[in-house]
Formats: C-alpha cells, sequence, structure tokens
C-alpha cells in the first residue's frame, strides 16, 4: 500500500492558486492567500442488514484573501471557470475598499515560512481499494455483532461506512506554495437495546487513515453492544455533591477547554478564563496537556490533527500547553501573536471564507498509571459519566453545567444506570481538582484523553 | 460523529443581489445553463437501474457578511456555491451523488451514481412536470451586493457603537450582518416541480463586560426572511441588539450561582420554545417513528403533555427564519399540528416517510445543500398562548427559577431525555423575580416534561430569529416560539443548593 504525502511535482490546482494570486496582485492588492481544497467522499448506512443510503461524490472549493495594506477582505467560490475567478477577485477587491486599517492585519513574514520535515503519513490510497460491496459488508458485520449479542438487540439506528480523501492547496504572496492530500476511512454502528423500561441508544467506532488500521466489525459491534445495553433501565440520582469520573470521550471534551481558554484570540479580548494566567498555575500539577500538529501514529501514520502546515503556512509544531498545571502557551496565529506581542505557534487554522482562526493539531492529557478499573474502585459513591449534552459550557467565566448520563459508582464498582442528571462545577476549580488520570489514552481523534476523577462536583437530579 | 439533535443560536453565517423576479426558475436555465431536456434526460439516467423515485435538486447561494471588531471592520467576505443532488429512491433505499459542476456529462455521471441504488430493469417513466403553487413569504428584492456593502457596514457601525455607550463596563464589542440568497430548483420523476428564491439575514452581537476581575459575556442578534432594509429600522435595529447584548452581560458581572435540583420552572416566551424543539420536536420527526427508534414512536392519540399544551410547526409564516415557500422536495410546507390540547396528533414527514408509513407529507423535507440527502425538519415550532397573565405565573410560584433566554439545546431521541441551557434566568422567591443567577442547563424527558405544564401565558412570541437547527451532520435555520409558561418541576442543573 502506498503511502505518500510528499507532494513532489506541483498539482493543477497549485498552478490555479499561484494564477489566481497573480490576478489578485494585478488588480492591486499588495498581499494575496489562496487556499483550494478538493475532496470526494463516500459513505453507506447498512440499517438492520439492508442498505439504506448510499451516497458517492466529490467537489472543490476555492478561497481567496487579499490585503490592500493593512485592509483585508475574503471571497470563495466553487465556479473554477475564467469567469468564476474573475468575479472571485473583482469581489475581493471591491470589500476590502470597506474596511478598516488594522494595525495587525497582514500575512506572516516569509522568514516563518516553511513545512514539518518527512513523511506524516497522512494519504493511503487503500481506502478506495476496498469495493463497494465490501464496505457495505463491513457495515453490516458491525450491526450484525452489536444486535446479536443480547436478545434485548432489538432495533438500530444503523451502521455506516465513511471513506474520505482530500486535497488541501495553500498559497500566497511572499512566497508560499504548500500542499498535502489527506486519507480517512472508518465505521460505526449505533444499535438500540429495549427492555420493559424503554429503549437506549449508544454507539462505537473505530476510523484510521488506512484500512489497515481499523479494527474488526466484530470487535466494534460488540462494544456498540455493551455500551448501549448498560444503559438499560437507567434511573435518576438525589441531587448531591460527587466524586465523578470521566470516560475518556468525555474528559476529552473536558480537556479540549484547556485548548478552547487557550486559544489566542479568546485571550486577546479578555473572552478566557486563562487570560493573563500565562506562567501561572491553572490545574492540579498531575496535568500536562501537549498540542502537537506533528504526532505519529503507530505504524508511520500521522495523527488525525496532523499537518505539515498550518493554515498560514507556517511549520506545525509540539508544545506544552500545561506543563505539571502551569499555563505554558497560548495558541496563536499569526494576528492574534502580533496582538499579544508574542509568536505564532502554528495553529492557524484556515476555512475558505474569513480570516485565519485558531485551532489545535493532536492535543492529549499525558496518561497516569492507573487502570481506569483501580481509578473507579478508589470512589466510594460517585459518578461515572460517559455522555453529556448541551450548551453550558462558558469559556469566560469557566462555569460549566451539562446534562449527563452513564453508571454510579458504589464502594468502587459500577453499580446501575443513571441519566436525566446534570453536572455543574467551574473549570478553573475541575482542572485543579483532578484527583486521578488513568492510563488509558488511546488516539480515536485529534484530541485524545485517559479516563479522569474530579472532586466535589455538584449532580442535580430528583 | 455520534448521532445528534441540537439547537443552538446561530453565529453568522450567510446575500442579496438584483434579481427581481418571482419566476423563481428563470435564474437555473438562463445563467446555469440548465434545459427541460438535460432534466429529462438526468431523471431517465437516475432511474435507468429500476429506481422507483428520482428527484434532481439544484442549488445556487450567495453570501457575504461583514464584522465590526473593537470598532474596526476587520472582516468582509462574500462566497458563492452552485451545485446539484441527484437522489434515487428504490423501496427503503436512497441512492445520492452531487456535483458541482453543471455541465451534461457531470451531472449524468451523478445521476447514473445514485442510479446504483437499484439493480434491474428501468420500471419508472419519468410524469410531465406539474409546477408546485407556492407563497410567497419573503421578498426576493434587494439591491446589488457592491452598493449595499456600504449600508451594512452601518448597520454593524450603529451597534457598536450603542454597546460601547451603554455601559462603562463594555471592553468588547463584536458585531456581524450576514445574509445569503439561495435558489432552489426541485424536479421529481413524480412530476413536482418546484423553484424557489430564499433570502436569509441577520444581525448579531456579542460583547464582553469587565469590572476588576469579574468578566461576563453577552449575546443578542436576529434576523429572518428579510433584507437589509428590515434591520435599519422598526423591531430588528443594531441599537436594540446591542443593548441587549450588552445589558446581558453586565447582568451577568452580578449574577449568583444558580441552585441546583428539581424545583418549580418559568420560562419566558419567544426563545425559550427550545424547550418545544427539544422535547418533542425532534422526537416527532417520521424518519424515527419509521424506524421505531423514537421515545415518541407508537404514542399517536396519546397523552404527552397537560391539556394546556397546543404545540404546532408551521411553515408558512412571513419573514420567519424557519420558513419555506417550498420545501427541499419541492413540496408546499404547511402548519402542522404536533400536539392538540395535550393529546399527540402526528409527525413531520417528508417524500419517503409518507410513503413508507402511509401517512400524508407534511412538507417537512429539507437539506443542508446540494450536497445533503432530504430527511423530516422543523420550520417554525411554538406553543399556542393559553390564558394566564405572565405576572400571575410569576406570582404563583415560591420558590423556582425564571429563565428568559437560553444559549442552545440538545435530544437522545431514543430515551427522550434532552437538555437546554440557560443563559439569562433569575430566582423567584415568593412570587417575586429576584437575583440573576449564572448559566445552567436544564434537564427533561421529553414524552413526559410538558405534562407538568401548570399554565400556559396569554403572550406567545416566536423568536428574534437566530437558531439554527442539527441532525445527523446537517444545519438548517428554524424558529422557535413559545409564551410564558410554568413546569410545575424540572431539574435545573446549578452549583448553588
Amino acid at each position: 500500500m502506498a503511502t505518500n504525502n510528499a507532494v513532489v511535482e506541483k498539482s493543477d490546482l497549485a498552478q490555479l492558486a499561484t494564477d489566481v494570486l497573480s490576478k489578485a496582485l494585478q488588480a492591486g492588492a499588495s498581499d494575496a492567500e489562496v487556499v483550494i481544497s478538493e475532496g470526494d467522499e463516500f459513505s453507506t448506512l447498512v440499517r438492520l442488514g439492508q442498505v439504506e443510503t448510499l451516497k458517492e461524490s466529490g467537489s472543490r472549493a476555492l478561497g481567496l484573501h487579499v490585503y490592500f495594506g493593512q485592509r483585508s477582505a475574503t471571497t470563495s467560490t466553487s465556479d473554477f471557470s475564467a469567469e468564476g475567478v474573475e468575479r472571485l477577485v473583482h469581489g475581493a477587491v471591491e470589500l476590502a475598499r470597506v474596511t478598516s486599517e488594522d494595525p495587525f492585519a497582514g500575512l506572516p513574514d516569509a522568514s516563518e515560512f516553511g513545512s514539518a520535515p518527512g513523511d506524516q503519513g497522512l494519504y493511503f490510497d487503500d481506502v478506495y481499494s476496498l469495493p463497494v460491496e465490501e464496505r457495505i459488508a463491513m457495515a453490516r458485520r458491525a450491526e450484525e455483532a452489536a444486535l446479536s449479542v443480547d436478545t434485548r438487540m432489538q432495533n438500530s439506528d444503523g451502521a455506516s461506512f465513511d471513506v474520505a480523501t482530500g486535497l488541501k492547496v495553500l498559497a500566497n504572496s511572499r512566497g508560499f506554495v504548500g500542499e498535502y492530500r489527506r486519507s480517512y476511512c472508518g465505521f460505526s454502528v449505533a444499535p438500540i437495546a429495549q427492555d420493559g423500561n424503554g429503549m437506549q441508544r449508544d454507539w462505537w467506532y473505530t476510523n484510521a487513515r488506512t484500512l489497515k488500521n481499523l479494527e474488526s466489525p466484530e470487535e466494534v459491534g460488540r462494544e456498540a453492544a455493551r455500551r448501549t445495553l448498560r444503559r438499560l433501565g437507567a434511573r435518576r440520582v438525589p441531587t448531591q455533591r460527587a466524586t465523578v469520573v470521566f470516560s475518556p470521550e468525555i474528559a476529552r471534551s473536558i480537556m479540549g477547554n484547556v485548548l478552547a481558554a487557550a486559544d489566542g484570540d479568546a485571550i486577546y479580548r479578555s473572552a478566557s478564563f486563562f487570560n493573563g494566567m500565562l506562567e501561572k498555575e491553572v490545574a492540579g500539577s498531575n496535568i500536562t496537556i501537549i498540542d502537537d500538529g506533528t504526532l505519529m501514529l503507530p505504524g508511520g501514520v500521522g495523527g488525525f490533527g496532523t499537518t505539515p502546515f498550518d493554515g498560514e503556512g507556517l511549520p506545525t509544531r509540539r508544545k506544552a500547553i500545561v506543563e505539571r498545571g502551569v499555563l505554558k502557551n497560548y495558541l496563536l496565529n499569526t494576528y492574534t501573536a502580533r496582538k499579544l506581542n508574542m509568536h505564532s505557534t502554528g495553529n492557524a487554522s484556515r476555512g475558505l471564507a474569513g480570516a485565519a482562526g485558531i485551532g489545535a493539531g493532536n492535543f492529549y492529557l499525558e496518561p497516569g498509571t492507573l487502570t481506569p478499573e483501580q481509578l473507579i474502585g478508589e470512589v466510594q459513591s460517585g459518578l461515572y459519566v460517559t455522555e453529556t449534552m448541551g450548551f453550558g459550557v462558558n469559556l469566560v467565566t469557566g462555569d460549566y453545567s451539562q446534562g449527563a448520563s452513564g453508571l454510579w459508582i458504589e464502594n468502587g464498582e459500577l453499580a446501575y444506570p443513571v441519566e436525566e442528571i446534570t453536572i455543574a462545577g467551574n473549570l478553573k476549580e475541575m482542572y485543579r481538582n483532578i484527583s486521578g488520570i488513568a492510563n488509558d489514552l488511546v488516539f480515536r481523534s485529534a484530541g485524545a484523553c485517559p479516563t479522569i476523577r474530579v472532586e466535589g462536583m455538584m449532580i442535580a437530579g430528583a | 460523529m455520534p448521532p445528534r439533535y441540537y439547537i443552538y443560536m446561530t453565529a453568522p453565517t450567510a446575500h442579496g443581489d438584483n434579481f427581481q423576479t418571482p419566476d423563481h426558475k428563470r435564474y437555473f436555465y438562463e445563467k446555469l445553463g440548465v434545459t427541460d431536456r438535460l432534466i429529462e434526460r438526468c431523471l431517465g439516467e437516475a432511474l435507468a437501474a429500476g429506481g422507483d423515485y428520482a428527484d434532481l435538486y439544484v442549488e445556487a447561494v450567495t453570501s457575504t457578511s461583514i464584522g465590526v471588531d473593537e470598532s474596526l471592520v476587520k472582516t468582509a467576505s462574500q462566497g458563492v456555491s452552485v451545485g446539484c443532488g441527484v437522489r434515487v429512491l428504490s423501496g427503503e433505499r436512497t441512492g445520492y451523488a452531487y456535483t458541482d459542476d453543471l455541465s451534461p456529462e457531470r451531472l449524468l455521471r451523478a445521476a447514473h451514481t445514485a442510479a446504483l441504488i437499484a439493480s434491474g430493469p428501468n420500471k419508472q417513466s419519468v410524469a410531465g412536470f406539474q409546477e408546485t403553487k407556492t407563497p410567497s413569504l419573503y421578498p426576493v428584492t434587494g439591491a446589488s451586493v457592491d452598493a449595499e456593502t456600504a449600508a451594512k457596514l452601518e448597520l454593524v457601525m450603529r451597534a457598536d457603537r450603542t454597546a460601547r455607550a451603554f455601559d462603562s463596563r463594555i471592553i468588547q464589542v463584536r458585531a456581524t450582518y450576514a445574509d445569503e440568497l439561495r435558489r432552489i430548483l426541485v424536479v421529481g420523476s413524480d412530476g413536482v416541480y418546484a423553484s424557489d428564491t430564499q433570502p436569509l439575514a441577520r444581525l448579531n452581537v456579542f460583547v464582553i463586560a469587565k469590572e476588576g476581575d469579574n468578566v461576563a459575556r453577552g449575546t443578542s442578534g436576529g434576523g429572518g426572511r428579510l433584507t437589509l432594509e428590515n434591520f435599519q429600522s422598526g423591531e430588528k435595529t443594531p441599537e436594540r441588539f446591542a443593548r441587549e447584548a450588552a445589558r446581558q452581560a453586565v447582568l451577568q458581572l452580578g449574577a449568583v450561582a444558580a441552585p441546583a435540583g428539581e424545583m418549580e420552572v418559568v420560562l419566558g416566551p419567544g426563545w425559550p420554545g427550545v424547550l418545544l424543539h427539544e422535547a418533542v420536536g425532534h422526537g416527532l420527526e417520521a424518519d424515527f417513528n419509521r424506524k421505531k427508534t423514537s421515545a415518541f414512536a407508537g404514542l399517536i392519540g396519546q397523552k404527552v403533555a397537560s391539556s394546556k399544551v397546543t404545540v404546532v410547526d408551521n411553515g408558512r409564516m412571513e419573514n420567519r427564519r424557519g420558513s419555506l415557500n417550498v420545501d427541499d422536495e419541492g413540496n408546499a410546507t404547511q402548519e402542522t399540528v404536533l400536539i392538540e390540547n395535550g393529546i399527540l396528533k402526528g409527525y413531520l414527514s417528508d417524500k419517503l416517510s409518507a410513503r413508507l408509513m402511509g401517512i400524508a407529507n407534511t412538507g417537512s423535507g429539507r437539506r443542508e445543500s446540494y450536497r445533503h440527502i432530504p430527511m423530516p425538519r422543523m420550520t417554525n415550532t411554538y406553543m399556542l398562548s393559553g390564558e394566564d397573565a405572565p405576572e400571575d405565573i410569576i406570582r404563583s410560584v415560591k420558590r423556582g427559577l425564571y429563565a428568559v433566554n437560553f444559549g442552545g439545546g440538545q435530544v437522545d431521541i431514543t430515551n427522550g431525555k434532552f437538555v437546554f441551557s440557560a443563559s439569562e434566568a433569575y430566582l423567584i422567591e415568593d412570587g417575586k423575580v429576584t437575583a440573576p443567577v449564572k448559566g445552567a442547563t436544564l434537564v427533561g424527558n421529553g414524552p413526559e416534561a410538558l405534562k407538568y405544564v401548570s399554565m400556559v401565558g396569554n403572550d406567545l412570541a416566536l423568536d428574534e430569529g437566530i437558531g439554527t437547527c442539527g441532525k445527523d451532520g446537517q444545519s438548517v435555520p428554524v424558529g422557535v416560539g413559545m409564551p410564558t409558561i410554568k413546569l410545575d418541576k424540572m431539574t435545573v442543573g446549578g452549583t448553588g443548593q
């Protein structure tokens, strides 16, 4: 299976990007940046053994950011014809006239451009080698495995198999031209269990950049069934203050808020509870959080958030965001770095429209030494959270209040399922009250986190 | 991604130009090279492998956005997206393919790809086209993009000035005006032929207030299927939204911890209708009920709410964000009663679910774009007014929560559990609204929660035009509404006692 993301020859799209740059400069722009994305997607959904949907297509789009000194504007289009490009450039030039001079706006200095070295293992052409019938068969096997675990597994939201590949091109008038291709494949299953108390749904999945790294449909199906069945008969618990253990999936979102709070855009606006906290203690000394845009997974495969360069053409890199409880770095792009009189951390993200934003590469909480069972085993009475719902996270104040479901812990054991409750606290305190970190760090997406245990959260229920 | 169903306050997305005729389809024929012959060929190709039904969905969207941030116009953008999706149905199966290139070769190739969902000889022919009669719920006019930019700029600058003047503690202001013009042409092999031009605009204000070490945020905004003029004066002015965002932020500076536990809850009118969207709306979408994966499956005709509760979904309201002259399958939208005096009446259906379930099509087939398969979705979902005066409702509460603004909500369709997150709420003590509290998530069970509605106000209001609904990865604009209501018990997820 060939793997190669080092693009040797400039593609037609990179050529198009440089042509658009020239047109923008001819139209009077002092600087310009072009991003082109092209992608193919395939997805199928199998439900109760039957194919329900089959979707296959490709699309592409082009985004232009023009600067007239320190004024700027952006345009995007899916129309790559000469007329479409003409309209794109003209539109951007017209729009830039109305924007303000922003002393911090502008492309990065040419000396900062670059790409992380070596083959990052982002593209594997085997993702498209599997015939459609076999993709359907994988999804069907996963669902079948889930539904055959137990007679209470009676229905399903279906199993899907997805494949996607994409090419991203970035070019700017200060000399940067880069491109990379990425592949993705994965499948998931969402079975439904039913007993006298009602219905419950849960799900499980596997995904990878190459078919070789997918788990077996049977493993995924059985895990989905286990997660679904353990929810049956869920009840509410009384309102109380208690210890809360977060499963890796939910711990990842709690720790993802560290990255969001360290976002340079929120920092310069005073819109983050991490504002002014650089080099200060923001968490317990057991907390170290790394952001690494160059992360390699075993087998020479790039992480889900790995890219050679960021949304502005700066090389991605590895850095600690929090090291032993101390906030060490903000996540910065060129604009926010200038606002804060700092240097970009290579965390610019770039969609088609608008100015560069900020995004993490691959982030993770460094694991501890206890097993998840040991972490739970030390809890007399508390909550193990497997799902949260809602929009109750306030990154300005750190206030946290979310709907939750999971399992109640009694004498160190998972005792019974609970639902229709909320958990609440403040992230500033939650990060200091992490009394245990397990050793189960697994990368299933760009962010990863082991099981964690947080003391003293408020649970609202019956 | 796990299946997720939710609603949230929209970050600005979205536009206008100078196409001025109500003959919505003309654009596709004159500007994009669509012909009747090409449509027929594509539908024929789509049915060539034996599908029961096929449709084409051609879409052209132009969007613009302009924002003021730190009193500077930092961003201005515009975008164009054109494409066509081809769908083929064969029994319960759906084949789908799309292209962003409308050349005959690419369209026929997409049709060929979608056709492969079926296998067999061609059995359906393409019926003669019958144009769907549609109302005109919103304007399709507007000046040219370039000429409007200055006027949009003025709107966001007005918001910036007003928010800053509101209180010296306001330290950050961001205001964005975003709009789009979406043109659609839908043609089905069953003869359905429809076109529409759908404007969508919104104005958003986001502020930060700071006093000592205490920092708080406030957001406000509004919009709908409107044009620029609707924001320049009247009810949706930048001044009103700016003051509202600033008021909320300053208020939050002094907020105390929200209570935790089960208590009486009063929800204010308008956007708190998010409750309905989550508690019942998603659970009544026909696809979940056809598959029997919804907690509401099989409950038609049964009591799912207090007899004071009547809930409708209405796609036919003028200028509303969730309104549509025609759905994304070419069917006219309508007003559908979901719950009448507490009894579950009906589901929201699209073509596929109506056919497979043998129920009427409620014109609820919607999709995010040409890249997406349509499915049953809400439009504007609201509870009808009752007879109680809002003051009496508050006065009846001994100790409880009065929640008037929400960030968004989410639901688990299968077990019916839902949440919605309050961003502005107060304690009610001895019948009086007292201290503002911090944000808190409220949690409940869909088929049960509305049984605890004991009072319904006479003050129905629709939201300001800010909602976006997410389902299976597809986002569509929606509206919600509600009068003031009282729930005798609901769980409030604060940190206080």
